[in-house]
């Protein structure tokens, strides 16, 4: 589906983004991804207790926006149920594997200055604009 | 202010700067991805604006040497760029590209019920998945 650029929302979404990742690091020294937080949480009893409350904060942060927000698109539907799927397992057996995901590789790595999240982001970047250029216009797969 | 209702609060701004974004919207984010055809570049700007912020307040912080609370600072990743790294990356980047989500706007979008939920759930088998994977090498 189309969708518009949104150049105001994008970078004001962006700012609270990195304000967020930033309050975290200046407030307990932790670094604010998601893949690594939900893997700890649901594994490591130890140290849980913030971990927890940031991601029950993700959640109902959204949550708020979606439910008295300006303007929120209805969610996508129809999205076909096996490729959801595999998508999933992917990004989940890739982030645990790579260690961080966008958040966690993209904006805290790179605000760390960190040659490993900067390799991570150029591959995962990289085969994301690939995947979409195979499945959209090579092989026509997905809309 | 404790450590738990910091944490809770930049959880909900976090959350809020996704949504707020339209990073939670998938067809968004796939139009982004989509160089050659529908290309939106909202996403180059959420992530211009979120580095804007996060790398002076992460110089910041690393000046200060340790946090308000008196934690330590997360260790430093190591600059070592290994398989485990580019191959992970690989295939996040393949999933990330099929559906339009990656961890955070999912988990945001629990909320909304429907395909996120599947995701997710596919999400934390994929995690199990590469826990078993590395156990066994």
């Amino acid at each position: 589906m189309q969708t518009e650029f949104t150049p105001l929302a994008a970078l004001l979404g962006g700012a609270l983004i990195g304000f967020a990742a930033t309050l975290l690091y200046a407030g307990l020294g932790r670094i604010a991804g998601i893949s690594g937080m939900l893997t700890q949480v649901l594994e490591q009893p130890l140290g849980r207790g913030w971990r927890l409350a940031f991601l029950v904060g993700l959640v109902a942060g959204a949550g708020a926006w979606f439910a008295f927000g300006p303007g929120v698109p209805a969610p996508r539907a129809g999205f076909p149920l096996p490729w959801l799927l595999l998508a999933g397992v992917l990004v989940g057996f890739g982030t645990r594997m790579g260690n961080g995901c966008t958040s966690g590789h993209g904006i805290c790595g790179l605000a760390r200055l960190s040659r490993r999240s900067l390799v991570a982001v150029a591959v995962f970047m990289g085969a994301a604009i690939l995947t979409v250029y195979v499945l959209r216009h090579a092989l026509g797969l997905l809309p | 202010m404790n450590r738990f209702l910091l944490a809770l609060a930049a959880g909900l701004l976090f959350g809020l700067g996704l949504a707020v974004s339209g990073m939670t919207n998938p067809d968004k984010v796939l139009n982004f991805l989509d160089l050659f055809g529908r290309w939106d570049p909202s996403l180059a700007l959420v992530m211009g604006g979120a580095l804007a912020v996060s790398v002076p307040g992460f110089a910041w912080v690393r000046g200060r040497g340790n946090s308000v609370f008196g934690d330590a600072l997360a260790d430093a990743p190591p600059p070592r760029v290994d398989g485990h790294l580019l191959a992970g990356s690989t295939l996040f980047g393949i999933g990330w590209g099929i559906a339009g989500y990656c961890p955070g706007p999912a988990l945001a979008s629990l909320t909304r019920g429907g395909e996120a939920v599947w995701f997710v759930l596919a999400l934390l088998a994929g995690s199990q998945l590469a826990r078993l994977f590395a156990s066994r090498r």
